[in-house]
């Protein structure tokens, strides 16, 4: 029998009618931050570190009383609310730039929050994020990629820890960083093949395959860690880390010069990747025939597009380069692997890929929110202990959990996500 | 355009649900295979990695057998170390050592069989319950709020933690239920995001002195040990750790089968699991069912938080959640969502759990046993890779 796999979106169902929730969270942080932080907020006052001295171009630091500075910006961030309100009044949704903006505001004003009484250093926290978010990055990318053509990827974890293990291994051995992320990023990529196959010609329930996935490549790395790298720390797992290559001219930029052309090739491979990966699937026609793929199967078939090879190279492919995203855990970051090292990155990354709409660039923007939780927190505890920093830590997920729920009512996976796919 | 599409989500929806009944209703000759498959690899790991072994594959060619035979000894050392580990250790001194094996694959048992229940009810009714780890974090929370701030007689502390573990697990499940009824959200994304919510949840509250930290406690996050009052009592005297979480434990398994089996609601659930529209149809609120049935499926999962909280006489720390949200998910794959199923893929999971130990002494990583255990699961979940292997026929998909 011939069934039509069409369903709406997997992870929501809400469609394009504009919903209040948008400007009701809106509204929600700007009066925390302009009340909380500003109204009661501490008098100290912050410094924001523009440039450090030995740059060529020295910007003077920003210093300003913590509490106005929330003031100012919880004004603005009430004006934008404003702004989202008459949006949804007139049935428009709240464009993504105004939310990005709203949360870059609302991060100031937690920075200087923070840090009132002592100073913030702005271009290390930005660039430290950054380094943070590119494994979140990669694999989200992997995970846009295999869900656009309608195969929902668990997975990631796996394939990020699978991307650790290799790079730190295989560049111990051969003493050479670019075959272990080639390494990392080929066994990721056979990992995606195993999920592909099954899900695509066996029909086996992919979330499931990729919850196992996840089970079998911690199993497999616990193991060869303490029973071979533990006991073999230099010999195979002391890969060391690629170089920082600092570009000229871009990195005397103030600010975010720094933080964006003083990092290592995995950063700048990322550079490229995302914006790469959106001109594939939305301005070529093998990006439109994939994401046909996810949306309607059946059409695409009918149209002579073979589905469930398009999915497989996808999904594939999509592996390979969440493998790279493990590969930057290790020889982009840290150097040696650590037991469970991607430690729930991978689902963050499934959260990413949904609260930036299967869309590369957001979906950066969004890796970065939680690269800068991670910075913030650790930061944090340095700058003003006693703060519970627990909290912190939950605003991506709670961010995450308003999106899901239906943020701005238009968070819509591809139609067939998750959806096997019968030739009939 | 999302009312057109409805009645073509409800078929594949009850199609993907046949898949995963036919995943669940394994043959015991597929289950057999799988698991003899999963430790047959596992075996090639644990020879292939293991030092001695290793030493001799430069004298490989010279003198293979060498190699087989370490090999071989590695394997049975292994796998006879969690034998002895975890069921009967003939090499004890005493008979309370020959028995405590297997008190300890009881006591390790207990919480993956009541979470095992917890995600195979959501199995039941079409919700993949990832959510676990959060569920049972936040039992904890309620567990450890009553055994250490609040004073009691004997009995009665017990009782009252146990009943705040249970609803408080089954509240923040409600929660997932709430958000897939009113929004459509899909509840493997929201269980993942609370359960890290959860998390830093609990983690504050240990942080907090005035709250769940220990008295007198320092920087790191861990509470009072359990009032005496609410610890679980031993079963089988001072010489063993086992208590009576196993029979609370026993006695949910026979309430799953009871509800499940037997029970209206058990009906409704099921129901609602094979085809949601046919569900609607004949007069049940779908939404209210999810809404239910998350909540129940955590309700079981905070009983092993509350055999975590009160297993213990130490203080707790986060880790006490020892990833048993997530080995709950293998145990009712293993298990087949089934009450039968999955007391057994609990007990053999926690015979794991007690082996380890026993394995780590005689030099063999207990971390293979993670493998064996994903690689079973995964082809008892996935029936085409062993059809393939063992060239079984091919059952119909109707």
């Amino acid at each position: 029998m011939a069934k039509v796999e069409v369903t709406p979106g997997m992870f929501s169902e809400r469609e394009v009618q504009a919903s209040w929730k948008t400007p009701s969270v809106m509204g929600f942080f700007a009066l925390l931050i302009f009340v909380a932080f500003g109204f009661i907020g501490k008098p100290e006052t912050v410094s924001f570190e523009l440039s450090e001295k030995t740059d060529m171009f020295f910007v003077p630091n920003v210093e300003l009383a913590s509490n106005a500075l929330n003031l100012g910006l919880g004004g603005l961030m009430v004006a934008i609310a404003g702004l989202s309100v008459w949006f949804t009044v007139g049935n428009r949704k709240t464009p993504s730039w105004l939310i990005i903006i709203f949360g870059l505001l609302g991060s100031i004003g937690l920075l200087g929050w923070l840090a009132a009484g002592s100073a913030v250093p702005v271009s290390f926290i930005l660039g430290t994020a950054i380094v943070l978010a590119v494994p979140i990055v990669l694999g989200a990318l992997g995970g846009v990629m295999s869900e656009r053509v309608g195969v929902v990827n668990i997975a990631i974890e796996g394939q990020l820890l699978t991307g650790a293990f290799m790079a730190a291994v295989v560049g111990t051995l051969t003493k050479n960083l670019w075959l272990g992320a080639l390494a990392a990023m080929i066994t990721s990529a056979i990992l995606s093949m195993a999920l592909a196959s099954l899900a695509v010609k066996y029909l086996v329930d992919q979330i499931i395959i990729g919850v196992l996935i996840n089970a079998l490549v911690i199993g497999v790395t616990n193991f060869l860690h303490s029973e071979w790298l533990a006991s073999n720390g230099e010999t195979a797992n002391y890969p060391g880390t690629f170089d920082k290559i600092r570009i000229p001219l871009l990195s005397e930029i103030p600010i975010i010069g720094p933080a964006l052309f003083d990092a290592r090739i995995t950063v700048y491979l990322t550079f490229v990747l995302v914006p790469v990966i959106w001109y594939l699937l939305f301005r070529t026609k093998l990006g439109l025939r994939a994401r046909s793929v996810g949306e309607h199967p059946m059409a695409a078939d009918t149209v002579g597009i073979n589905v469930a090879r398009t999915r497989f190279w996808w999904v594939t492919a999509g592996g390979a380069i969440a493998g790279l995203g493990g590969a930057a855990l290790t020889i982009g970051n840290v150097g040696a692997f650590g037991r469970e090292m991607s430690g729930g990155l991978g689902f963050i990354a499934l959260a990413v890929v949904i609260l930036g709409r299967w869309q590369p660039f957001f979906v950066s923007a969004a890796a970065l929110l939680f690269g800068f939780a991670i910075i913030l927190r650790i930061w944090a505890n340095q700058v003003s202990p006693g703060i519970p920093t627990d909290f912190i830590t939950m605003i991506p997920y709670l961010v995450t959990l308003v999106a899901v729920a239906g943020f701005a009512g238009k968070v819509r996976a591809p139609a067939a996500s998750g959806q096997p796919y019968v030739k009939g | 355009m999302s009312e057109k599409l409805k009645p073509a989500a409800a078929e594949s929806g009850s199609r993907s649900n046949e898949l995963l009944r036919e995943i669940m209703s394994g043959t015991p000759v597929r289950i057999g295979l799988s698991a003899l498959l999963g430790f047959v690899i596992g075996a090639i790991f644990m020879a292939a990695f293991n030092e001695d072994v290793v030493q001799t594959y430069g004298t490989f060619w010279s003198n293979p057998l060498l190699t087989f035979q370490l090999a071989g000894e590695t394997i049975l050392n292994g796998y006879g170390s969690l034998l002895r580990g975890s069921i009967f250790n003939p090499m004890a001194p005493d008979v309370v050592g020959m028995f405590r094996p297997l008190t300890e694959t009881l006591r390790l048992a207990a919480p993956l069989i009541v979470a095992g229940l917890g995600v195979s009810l959501g199995f039941r009714v079409g919700l993949f319950n990832v959510g676990g780890t959060g569920q049972l974090v936040f039992g904890l929370l309620g567990v450890t709020w009553v055994s250490t701030r609040m004073e009691m007689p004997w009995g009665v502390h017990l009782l009252v933690a146990l009943i705040a573990g249970v609803v408080f697990a089954a509240v923040w499940g409600g929660i997932v239920g709430l958000l897939k009824a009113k929004t459509g959200a899909h509840e493997v994304i929201v269980t993942i995001m609370l359960n890290y919510v959860a998390l830093n949840l609990f983690t504050w509250f240990l942080r907090e002195p005035n709250l769940l930290l220990e008295e007198n406690g320092g920087g790191t996050p861990k509470s009072d040990p359990p009032a005496l009052t609410a610890q679980m009592p031993l079963i089988l005297g001072d010489s063993f750790k086992l208590h009576i979480g196993i029979i609370i434990a026993l006695l949910a398994v026979v309430t799953y089968w009871w509800l499940m089996e037997r029970s209206t609601i058990g009906y409704r659930f099921k129901l609602v699991g094979h085809n949601s529209h046919a569900a609607k149809a004949a007069g049940i609120s779908v939404e209210r069912t999810y809404i239910w049935a998350m909540a129940a499926s955590a309700a079981f999962i905070g009983l092993a938080a509350v055999n975590q909280g009160l297993g213990e006489s130490g203080g707790l720390t986060t880790s006490i959640h020892a990833n048993i949200g997530f080995d709950a998910i293998t145990v009712a794959l293993l298990g087949g969502s089934k009450a039968r199923g999955v007391l057994i893929a609990g007990l053999v999971f926690g015979a794991f759990k007690a082996g380890g130990p026993s394995m780590q002494i005689v030099g063999v990583s207990p971390e293979i046993l993670g493998v064996v255990q994903a690689l079973i699961v995964l082809f008892v979940a996935a029936p085409p890779l062993v059809r393939a292997i063992f060239k079984l026929p091919k059952k119909e998909i109707v």
